[in-house]
């Protein structure tokens, strides 16, 4: 697995592909409110088939749930804790 | 045998709302729908019985019944008027946003405490012209006064039920005039402190009484009468959830209404009739429906109440959680229209009469603004969206 800085680079970089936010992914920190930002619910659902391809993992039933998705840095630790 | 009531309330709350029912709401429901007029009496049997503040706790003044109980006032109050019903179940949403997320300021306190001593009626204005019918997206924002008191807001708001009678209304804007569009707070707005303007007119096939018009609605309000949490909080661990519940209760009480007047039909032509009339198996069918749209509701209504006994609120944010409580809407709006029509069916031209006792059109058409007023399309597509985040 990646370090912590590449594995928040890739996450960066696929919010930036799908998460249509309102504001340039660059300006957030990483722990900025991503809904916010002007995550819907609905790119939620595009963003974690995009993290999913990218890291090659799938986000268990109990992972499926907003705050899992509210912050660069919360999708960052899911993605440890389901590649780990 | 009707079936058994799924949740019950205190003895006394429990026949004052059946005599509210029987002497008030039964008796203007008809007017009421006529003239789609404001169900004044009803609200004043509502103040008067302090049903307003049912949810409120007891230390400020308020009845203190918990969630399921009040999902079981307004099954009740639903098989009389389903109009009035609408009205306490939108308040009642309102006041549900105010006691779940009260903060600790003495604001917040007071305000409880001034709803239970004036029995104050609650509207909501959340959607919004140019929105799409989303309640999570604003185009209006509250903007702070240059000496950080007061905030301003400018809404164009498509529905505000029964806005022109309302003490206060709760608004959605987005949080600061630069915010993205779902950065949202939910402001209480008291009459005094408000314009409005109304953009529409309401004239519907039913919940002809809930004075459904649009407004242009100016605020300028105190800035603490913004609620301390984000909107997309209260959204999906009051709103949207209490919403859906106490709906699907009215909803059923409308249904449980209609099949009464359809057994009655029945039993009268059993009295007379040798062998059992056909529209008994009609009446075994219908009770089935009954019987799956209160077990789906009853289901749903224990799970959110063990959330609100148990605080235990995380459990909202979970998708399967907003999937569900969308469900509850989608299948009880549905289940309503297809139990009223069985029950015309049965009832025959009696019920298709406005001037017969099993009369059934009022039954008939607001059981339709169920899944209209806010659009089923509109949730499923939703819910379809989501499916991807389920396992």
């Amino acid at each position: 697995m990646q370090n912590r800085a590449d594995l928040v680079e890739c996450i960066r970089q696929t919010l930036a592909e799908c998460g249509q936010l309102a504001v340039e992914v660059n300006s957030l920190n990483d722990t900025d409110d991503l809904y916010d930002a002007g995550l819907t619910s609905l790119n939620t659902v595009n963003l974690m088939l995009a993290v999913e391809d990218f890291f090659d993992c799938e986000f268990p039933e109990e992972m499926l749930a907003r705050e899992t998705f509210q912050s660069i840095q919360a999708i960052a630790e899911a993605v440890r804790v389901i590649t780990a | 045998m009707t079936q058994p009531r799924i949740v019950t309330t205190a003895p006394a709350i429990d026949s004052i709302v059946e005599r509210i029912g029987n002497d008030v709401l039964g008796v203007h429901a008809a007017d009421v729908d006529a003239k789609a007029r404001f169900p004044e009496e009803a609200i004043s049997a509502m103040r008067q019985h302090r049903l307003l503040s049912a949810y409120i706790s007891a230390s400020h003044g308020g009845m203190g019944v918990d969630f399921q109980s009040l999902c079981a006032i307004t099954e009740k109050l639903g098989a009389y008027c389903a109009s009035s019903a609408m009205i306490f179940a939108m308040h009642q949403i309102q006041v549900a946003c105010l006691v779940h997320h009260a903060g600790n300021s003495s604001y917040e306190a007071d305000l409880l405490r001034k709803i239970t001593d004036r029995q104050l009626l609650l509207a909501s204005a959340t959607t919004e012209i140019g929105t799409g019918g989303d309640l999570g997206t604003s185009v209006c924002a509250a903007e702070v006064s240059a000496d950080g008191r007061r905030v301003r807001i400018d809404k164009m708001a498509p529905v505000i039920s029964y806005g022109s009678q309302a003490d206060a209304i709760m608004v959605t804007a987005r949080s600061h005039p630069e915010a993205t569009g779902n950065d949202q707070v939910h402001v209480l707005v008291e009459k005094k402190d408000v314009s409005l303007d109304p953009i529409s007119t309401w004239d519907s096939l039913g919940f002809r009484g809930t004075c459904s018009l649009g407004f242009h609605l100016i605020a300028d309000v105190p800035r603490e009468h913004i609620q301390p949490v984000p909107f997309s909080q209260i959204l999906s661990q009051t709103m949207q959830p209490v919403a859906h519940l106490l709906w699907g209760s009215l909803w059923l009480g409308l249904a449980q209404d209609a099949a009464s007047i359809a057994r009655r039909a029945v039993r009268a032509s059993a009295r007379k009739a040798e062998v059992p009339p056909t529209t008994q198996l009609r009446l075994a069918e219908l009770d089935e429906a009954l019987f799956k749209m209160r077990s789906t509701l009853h289901d749903a209504i224990i799970r959110y109440q063990n959330i609100v006994t148990t605080k235990s609120w995380q459990k909202t944010t979970a998708f399967s959680f907003g999937i569900a409580m969308n469900n509850i809407k989608l299948v009880c709006s549905e289940a309503v229209v297809d139990i009223v029509g069985k029950a015309l069916m049965i009832t025959g031209v009696n019920g298709y009469r406005n001037d017969h006792e099993s009369a059934l059109g009022r039954h008939l058409r607001d059981a339709y603004g169920a899944m209209l007023m806010v659009n089923n399309d509109r949730i499923r597509s939703h819910n379809a969206a989501m499916q991807l985040a389920q396992r």
